[in-house]
């Protein structure tokens, strides 16, 4: 019962008290306290709750919805002061109107005397959304302890406000324990401003040009998202439903349409869909670890959290349609994109982008079955992707560059940072890792629904396959006889690399766990029915699981005695060093590896033109057919 | 499931034998066409037991990881496919396989091999949706993702699924590294990148990849039989025509470069295959 | 016999020369003389290779380079000499920049004399060295017993 509360406690707590504490040798236990309290936390809900559909907490709503109201008011007002200090008044008319429009929708909800009983409820949906916030959260959390130091180092320049990092990113977790266990809608709206806030902060916390000119267009364009939310949220009110959202859900009634449009939207921007894209490419400018937190496996799964709460809402409605396929289009164009960019944060944020737009596709219909796959895709998306921005932050350490060019031969030079990144892109593609388990299961979901949504499934995600496999080839293609480079790697960066390189393994070699018992209920209870995967495919993915773990084995083997190394074929040219060769006149020139990038075929702002004008038109569509 | 482990395990056996005859006769047929004898249709045969007795060389010492979990894979795959299992997962564990050979031939860090995995990865992307495209086909026409279920409807696929057939026909090509797309390496000598992919495979490295590569032509094939699989004989007839049109385009076309394969491909997927897979949904009346 | 004898893959490689050989070398796979009859093919690799056959004779730029290539066949495999300049230098014997023969070089286990080497000359020379092979292949195999 008190966990939930201690979930969002401690980590506010823990907040208030490093910024308290300032610059001190005290905060890297604090942090890594606090990161395993909420994760052992998150845990114990995650397993206790399984024997239980519901959890409700009844605490009484009248008491905290003034609290809430001011503290919204304080936060617009806070918002709106910066802006205007930045000379960003569109900002400051968004902060302005975010914020009026919550303290009337607050007044609005106590005039009408909407009491939701129990303002929070932690379901099967909540437990695992909690479980990734607190244990990906808390791991993150501790690399970033190794990473801000490091990343301090890197940047002299800038005044060390390392309290205020820490602050701001366990307010975040705080919140975002708030935002998925919220059943009620102003509790919602208010968690779902603080996480923007926290991350507009964070974004511009290297305080350059660049930073704070992304922070605020995250800033702008989630304002824009919070108001479509508070709309929604007075449009409940104006036609006399619940705020509960338990009850808009099982109430199916039509009413609540368009202001579940509304929220759905408010998702769309959280989880950087097409148009809203921008912000999220833009936010990669934080520090990694804000990347892999924020932008990566919670802020952004927020978004599509409130899609998938809603979804039973927009079943078989041409607003969920038109939801999926905003989703849709956005997976195929930054799937296609992703493949131009040899930034490695630049790829991990299409990606990203594509694989919620996979799962806002899935949400959108508001099926059973494909509700089941986009929580695994929720799941398996959020581990791997949070592996893969914390190895590569570490690996941008190393070599002062996250230019995916410069990482050939990673393998060699720093191999546990390289088989960290190998096995996070192999879970984000390959059979039978996680994300593969979950576009089968969307795939098979899909069909059923709709035929034109898998076409755009099946393309995109032939993207994704040659972006991911090139980079895995640029990290294994050494030459022979490179040494190991001394890593100077903080600890705890390694052993959090390490948790959740195994995290992915076992992720996957435990889905059928993870389905049965904590997928199926929520489903269950939400639909009635669930998605059946038969026990055969079951024991397939777990033989192909147990080859791909087999496989190493055959390095033992070196080639036998007899094995000779000869040079790579180059004409018989490179006969003075296998990567040099002997060109006209004598001339030595030195070999060099490329991986395509096909950007003149697949231009970014090309591609995104397209992608805004289809999603607006979607959008719009959006609107019309939910009115 | 005795039968399905039976189909199974047949499969691991006889695909090999199979693929190399096959293979034999296509270079046999392939040498007739430009006026030649050719060589006797066991030649892939000697071929291969020529390479496993050759002295083991390479780049570097771990490249057999990469080949072994390509033949591997592509054993699983068609296992799986004639188990009678699931399509999706038949076609996952095929691109798991082909992923391995393109990492074996980065790994090699090799010129030629690098431009040649760089190609097949873009072939692999050229001909992925057609391949998940057919299994969607397969099931709004039978209901079900399972090869058993599929090939046991009394009604052929062939019927409903015309435009997915000529697009997977089309993509045939690519798999099987035939012109005019056999960008990323050729069973032809003398390729502009020399052998692509497969430069730096040698001896028994490179006898595996061939061993693969007979496992996933009978896979490929056996797809298309399943269009016709209510007519054993004209299925048969029907593979043996698709395969042998293969072989005289590929004696009759030049290589094209890999910007057109991509956009042909895609195209063929979009016009072919979406539009098929659209018309039948709504043609059958939505869920299967 | 063994498979070597029945699948001899070939790399051509030409040192310096006029190019009369190469084109030699090349009409043997056309349909009149069909090597592929006997299992060969042109692979233009020499990781694929068996055996080498090398046109025209050795310079200083080109010596370095075919001894790369030999060193990049795998074992066992044989060279095959095409024409009297591959074999002795031929014409270009007493040229400024000649080393001389292939022979200089590697080992060379077959001679194909003619300028141009006739088509018939050159296959000859192949199914010769098809034999040489598959003497080499006993040999090696028996050192390894032994060892």
């Amino acid at each position: 019962m008190h966990v939930p509360l201690g979930l969002i406690l401690v980590p506010l707590i823990g907040a208030f008290v490093m910024l308290a504490l300032g610059l001190t040798k005290m905060r890297k236990p604090l942090v890594i306290a606090c990161s395993t309290v909420i994760g052992l936390g998150s845990l114990h809900l995650l397993f206790n709750q399984l024997h239980s559909e519901f959890l409700l907490m009844p605490i009484n709503e009248h008491d905290w919805l003034p609290v809430f109201g001011w503290l919204g008011l304080g936060i617009g007002v806070l918002l709106f002061i910066i802006s205007i200090r930045h000379r960003q008044y569109l900002a400051a008319i968004l902060a302005a109107t975010q914020a009026t429009l919550a303290w009337w929708a607050e007044h609005l909800t106590h005039i009408s005397e909407q009491v939701v009983p129990a303002p929070m409820v932690i379901d099967h949906l909540s437990t695992i959304m909690a479980a990734i916030v607190g244990l990906i959260g808390g791991l993150i959390c501790v690399h970033a302890v190794g990473y801000m130091k490091d990343w301090h180092e890197h940047h002299k320049n800038l005044p060390d406000r390392r309290n205020v990092f820490f602050f701001l990113l366990f307010i975040f977790l705080s919140s975002m324990f708030g935002l998925v266990f919220a059943n009620s809608l102003p509790w919602l709206v208010f968690f779902w401003e603080v996480t923007t806030i926290c991350s507009f902060f964070l974004i511009g916390y290297a305080r350059s040009d660049e930073a704070i000119k992304n922070s605020f267009l995250a800033l702008k364009l989630n304002l824009i998202g919070g108001i479509f939310m508070t709309l929604g949220w007075i449009l409940i009110i104006w036609r006399g439903g619940t705020l509960d959202m338990l009850q808009i859900v099982a109430s199916g009634d039509a009413l609540y349409l368009l202001p579940v449009a509304m929220i759905c939207v408010a998702g769309l921007v959280k989880s950087a869909q097409f148009p809203f894209s921008p912000w999220l490419l833009g936010a990669m400018v934080a520090p990694t670890p804000v990347s892999a937190m924020l932008h990566a496996s919670t802020m952004v799964k927020a978004g599509v959290y409130v899609i998938i709460r809603f979804a039973p809402v927009l079943q078989d409605t041409t607003a969920g349609l038109m939801i999926s396929l905003i989703g849709a289009t956005t997976f195929l164009l930054t799937s296609l994109i992703a493949i131009g960019q040899n930034n490695a944060k630049r790829v991990l944020a299409y990606s990203t982008i594509a694989n919620l737009g996979l799962i806002v596709t899935c949400a959108g219909t508001g099926q059973y079955n494909a509700i089941w796959a986009a929580i695994l895709l929720i799941i398996f998306h959020a581990v791997a992707k949070a592996l893969l921005f914390l190895a590569v932050g570490t690996v941008e350490h190393r070599l002062g560059s996250r230019d995916i060019e410069d990482m050939q031969g990673l393998i060699m030079r720093h191999p546990a940072l390289a088989v960290a990144m190998l096995v996070g892109i192999a879970g984000m593609f390959l059979a039978p890792f996680g994300l593969l388990i979950s576009k089968w299961a969307a795939l098979e979901a899909l069909i059923v629904v709709n035929p034109i949504l898998p076409i755009f499934v099946v393309f995109g995600s032939s993207a994704t396959l040659f972006f991911w496999a090139k980079w895995m080839g640029k990290i294994i293609g050494a030459e022979p006889g490179t040494r190991p480079v001394p890593d100077d790697t903080h600890s705890l960066e390694l052993i959090v690399l390490a948790v959740l390189t195994s995290m992915v393994i076992v992720c996957c070699a435990a889905f059928p766990w993870v389905a049965e018992m904590m997928i199926d209920p929520y489903v269950i209870s939400a639909y009635g029915r669930t998605m059946i995967i038969d026990r055969e495919t079951m024991v397939v993915m777990s033989i192909m699981l147990l080859l791909v773990a087999l496989l190493p084995l055959s390095l033992l083997y070196r080639g036998g005695e007899r094995f000779r190394r000869v040079a790579p074929y180059l004409a018989g040219a490179n006969y003075e060093h296998p990567y040099r060769f002997t060109g006209s006149a004598g001339k030595e020139y030195s070999m060099g590896f490329k991986n395509y990038y096909l950007a003149e075929y697949l231009p970014e702002a090309g591609i995104c033109r397209w992608g805004y004008l289809a999603s607006l038109t979607l959008l719009l569509v959006l609107m019309v057919v939910a009115l | 499931m005795t039968r399905n482990f039976l189909a199974g395990f047949a499969y691991l056996l006889l695909a090999p034998v199979i693929g190399a005859v096959l293979a034999g006769i296509d270079r046999r047929i392939t040498a007739r066409m430009q006026g030649r004898r050719g060589p006797p249709i066991l030649q892939p045969i000697y071929d291969l037991f020529k390479l496993l007795q050759k002295e083991p060389i390479g780049v570097r010492r771990t490249g057999h990881f990469f080949v072994f979990g390509h033949l591997i894979f592509m054993m699983a795959a068609g296992f799986e496919f004639f188990f009678g299992g699931d399509l999706l997962i038949v076609i996952f564990a095929f691109a798991l396989s082909s992923v391995f050979l393109v990492l074996g031939a980065y790994a090699a860090h090799s010129p030629f091999s690098h431009i040649g995995a760089e190609r097949e990865l873009l072939q692999m992307m050229a001909a992925e949706p057609i391949l998940l495209l057919t299994a969607m086909g397969f099931y709004l026409a039978n209901g079900s993702f399972r090869v058993e279920q599929i090939s046991t409807h009394p009604v052929p696929a062939l019927y409903v699924l015309p435009g997915i057939f000529a697009a997977l026909a089309f993509i045939l090509t690519i798999k099987l590294r035939k012109s005019p797309f056999d960008l990323a390496t050729s069973h032809h000598a003398h390729q502009e990148i020399v052998k692509g992919l497969t430069t730096e495979f040698s001896g028994v490295s490179l006898a595996l990849v061939e061993i693969a590569h007979w496992y996933e032509t009978i896979m490929l094939l056996g797809l298309f039989y399943l269009f016709l699989a209510p007519y054993p004989v004209a299925a048969i007839l029907l593979v043996a025509v698709v395969y042998g049109l293969e072989i005289l385009l590929d004696n009759t076309s030049a290589r094209m470069k890999w910007q057109w394969a991509m956009k042909s491909s895609w195209t063929t997927a979009s016009i072919l295959g979406a539009i098929n897979l659209i018309v039948i949904y709504y043609w059958l009346g939505g869920q299967p | 016999m063994s498979f070597f004898t029945k699948s001899p893959w070939i790399v051509h490689y030409d040192g310096a020369s006029c190019n009369g050989c190469d084109i030699e070398v090349l009409a043997c796979l056309t349909p009149r003389y069909d090597v592929e009859r006997f299992g060969c093919i042109n692979t233009g690799n020499p990781k694929h290779a068996d055996i080498l056959l090398i046109t025209g004779y050795i310079n200083e730029q080109s010596e370095p380079v075919v001894r790369a290539i030999y060193e990049q066949m795998a074992d066992p495999k044989v060279v095959v000499a095409i024409g009297i300049c591959a074999t002795s230098g031929g014409i270009f014997k007493d040229c400024y920049n000649t080393k001389g023969g292939v022979d200089t070089v590697i080992p060379v286990d077959v001679y194909v004399p003619g300028c141009a080497a006739r088509p018939e000359s050159i296959i000859d020379g192949v199914v010769k060295g098809i034999a040489i092979l598959d003497q080499k292949r006993k040999t090696l195999k028996e050192s390894r017993k032994a060892s």
